[in-house]
């Protein structure tokens, strides 16, 4: 136990320490915060940098419209609990006033690239932190602790500033910001453990719940507004949970019992399939998809 | 595991987390490699196993290609090649590894060096058919330049020799005389195929005359890099904490704290110490972190620092323990690896950044670029992309650098072009006269002029 101890003590120190750096350095910083157990854990991070301030930048959450209302109703008490000011950047508003389209496919994951980037400008943000993590996903491992995003908001995976040292480079030209992934080294059983230490409230999505649901592609949604079953589906009562966050027409519950975070972390340790394959029809539509999406500016 | 050779200090092996960093030169195998260290140590999930299985088939491949596991970009894949530095993470049960996997071609200096600053273990791949050649002396060069504190050779493709033991004797041999020649005296030679799994995770049968651990034996009996307690105490200024009115509760609106990192040795309350580059001294008050105030903390610690005296420190400073305070310096010798497009000359303004203080610097002599086929220095007007050279700097203000030799936190700076922020090189100091009789293990990289 005490090396799991030793290795969390680690990665908080590292995370901390990248949030002094970038704050130090530069102006005007936003962490992108959607109510996941990663943005809820980088929100942790954070305060514990600047205590016993409170957390000097503001957060801003890329709203897709499709949210599932536990989530919501736990992102707005946790800015309120923490005193921090909330930019959101709404799918809803663009696609309203014609500025993007609906998808064919009703997912509103890959819609939210613009809206981020559109925040960013207007706000004048230059660092933007976010909760990815290097095992998530393929393209994710190639990403750097502190990434520079050109004026299109576009990440070029074959010409990444070199990371040496601990010496974080967040310097970028007017118009340029920086992408800073404090959690880059973090597991999803390390967040896991994270949380039961220091005992960080999550959306209750999260853990064990029972719910309506249907099969798609070999995934369990929820039925609700933004995800309406077909009329060959089947809805079953189903006991569930969530092992990511997100647009609730293309996010996948998983069977389980795991209704502690004690039990979650037996699941996630002894699964066999990564919490993106199971649970994210959008990273399934090509072996490059999130690849394409982080050139496009998406986090 | 008896037979290893290692100086392990816990008769349980270490544990916790290990960084390591992989190079080798294109076609070396090395995405293979590290497809089967985490496939054999069953570190790959189902879907990411079916992913690598569907698009093996779809080109045509008999058997699954390992490499699929960790070429993440669409030009990698398409291409064959690993372009840039991927992150991976994996564990035994007893240990947990970060690995960071550096790709050997073009910008290979610049990704090699990328990798292995921060890490305790450099694995560098050759070809055995091969033998070394110039990617693996710029990589061992690396290696002992940036004092990576393991260093493992993987001599691959043993299969394509028939697992001949002559000829894995006579790789064997080359590594060593030029590893002697960079003054890295402890290097781990084994013969792998990552193909067929040989030596990766378990030991073959194939190569019954090699008596060595396998790869993942040996990564489970080094240590970590050694952050020693007794070591003087750093600790870089990034933040200072003043609330006031955003305190998060009315007890802190008048708390001034410094945050920052140890960056080595050990602080308790009570302790003399210097602030630098001021020189004024004081006493630290006490140590914070969100939780607790702490009785002591030491190297890679996140905390916050209260002095007794009320100080003018700012974002930047360096506060030391003051029996061994460094010096602030204006004039830096340095090796560097240049690694911009950009070619550095002398009489260039740049940036430098050391610690959490960066500061406007001038590059006032290039002393020569190390020709690595000879080791030997060899004058040069200008540094290309993926020199290694040595360089006189000047800055602009005082800053307390240290020996690389004798510090990796101390010593080690980035340069950067005050014009784009991009990274230009990384720099490791050479302090000859504040050494104060210390030894520094001997580098033939590090010559006189």
């Amino acid at each position: 136990m005490s090396t799991q101890r030793d290795q969390l003590d680690q990665l908080e120190n590292e995370a901390i320490h990248i949030f002094r750096e970038v704050v130090g350095e530069l102006e005007r910083p936003v962490v992108l915060f959607s109510g996941g157990k990663d943005s809820v854990v980088l929100l942790h991070l954070a305060a514990k940098a600047f205590w016993p301030g409170r957390i000097p930048f503001p957060v801003m959450h890329v709203d897709t419209g499709h949210n599932f209302p536990e989530v919501l109703e736990f992102r707005d008490r946790t800015v309120a609990r923490l005193g921090l000011r909330l930019v959101v950047a709404s799918v809803q508003d663009y696609i309203d006033d014609g500025r993007l389209a609906e998808r064919a496919d009703g997912t509103r994951n890959p819609l939210q690239t613009v809206p981020l980037l559109d925040g960013i400008v207007e706000n004048r943000f230059d660092a933007v932190f976010g909760g990815a993590r290097r095992d998530e996903e393929k393209a994710r491992a190639k990403e750097r602790v502190v990434s520079l995003r050109d004026e299109f908001g576009a990440w070029d995976p074959r010409n990444q500033r070199p990371e040496l040292w601990n010496l974080y480079n967040p310097r970028h030209r007017p118009g340029e910001h920086v992408r800073v992934f404090p959690l880059s080294n973090w597991t999803e059983l390390d967040i896991w453990r994270y949380i039961e230490r220091e005992n960080i409230e999550l959306p209750s999505l999260y853990y064990a719940h029972e719910r309506e649901v249907f099969q798609r592609s070999g995934m369990l949604l929820a039925v609700g507004p933004h995800s309406q079953p077909g009329e060959k589906d089947v809805i079953e009562r189903r006991v569930v949970r969530y092992r990511t966050v997100g647009d609730m027409s293309c996010t996948g519950a998983v069977a389980s019992q795991a209704a502690s975070v004690a039990a979650v972390i037996a699941e996630v340790a002894s699964t066999t399939i990564t919490e993106r394959g199971a649970t994210r029809a959008d990273d399934r539509i090509s072996e490059a998809a999130m690849e394409d999406r982080k050139k496009e500016g998406y986090f | 595991m008896s037979q290893i050779p290692l100086p392990t200090r816990t008769i349980a092996g270490p544990t916790g987390l290990l960084r390591l960093a992989t190079a080798g030169s294109v076609d070396d195998g090395k995405s293979t490699l590290v497809g089967r260290l985490l496939h054999d140590s069953k570190n790959v999930l189902a879907d990411q196993w079916d992913a690598v299985e569907r698009v093996s088939r779809e080109r045509g491949f008999t058997g699954a290609d390992l490499a699929l596991l960790t070429d993440g970009l669409r030009a990698e894949r398409e291409q064959g090649i690993t372009i840039d530095v991927a992150y991976r993470y994996f564990s035994t049960g007893t240990r947990n590894f970060v690995l960071a996997d550096c790709p050997g071609h073009v910008q290979y200096t610049r990704n090699t060096v990328t990798g292995a600053s921060t890490s305790d273990v450099i694995i560098v791949l050759i070809d055995v058919r091969t033998g070394v050649v110039e990617q693996t002396r710029r990589h061992l060069a690396v290696a002992a330049l940036l004092r990576v504190p393991h260093v493992i050779v993987v001599v691959n493709k043993i299969d394509l020799v028939n697992h001949d033991r002559g000829r894995f004797a006579e790789v064997d041999a080359q590594v060593r005389q030029f590893c002697d020649g960079l003054g890295i005296h402890q290097v781990h030679t084994l013969p792998v195929s990552a193909l067929n799994g040989d030596n990766v995770v378990e030991k073959s049968d194939n190569t019954s005359w090699y008596e060595g651990p396998s790869l993942l034996e040996l990564l489970g009996t080094l240590e970590p890099a050694i952050t020693d307690a007794d070591a003087p105490f750093r600790f870089s200024v990034q933040y200072v904490l003043r609330p006031q009115s955003a305190a998060i509760d009315q007890a802190h609106v008048e708390y001034r704290g410094l945050a920052g990192r140890v960056e080595s040795g050990t602080v308790r309350p009570g302790d003399e110490v210097v602030v630098l580059p001021s020189g004024r001294r004081t006493r630290i008050a006490g140590i914070d972190t969100a939780t607790a105030e702490l009785e002591s903390a030491g190297a890679g610690q996140s905390v916050a620092l209260r002095l007794a005296d009320d100080l003018d420190v700012a974002r930047g400073d360096v506060v030391a323990g003051a029996e061994e305070p460094p010096e602030a310096v204006r004039e830096v010798d340095a090796m560097v690896c240049w690694l911009a497009e950009v070619p550095l000359r002398s009489r260039q303004r740049v940036l430098f950044k050391h610690g959490s203080r960066t500061v406007p610097a001038i590059v006032t002599d290039l002393h020569g670029r190390l020709e690595l086929s000879t080791l030997e220095p060899e004058t040069a007007d200008a540094f290309d992309l993926n020199d290694i050279g040595r360089i006189s700097i000047r800055l602009s203000q005082p800053v307390p650098v240290e020996d690389y030799g004798k510090s990796r936190s101390g010593g080690s700076f980035i340069l950067i072009d005050p014009q784009s922020g991009g990274t230009l090189a990384a720099g490791m100091a050479k302090l000859e006269k504040n050494g104060s009789g210390v030894a520094v293990p001997k580098l033939t990289i590090e010559w006189e002029i």
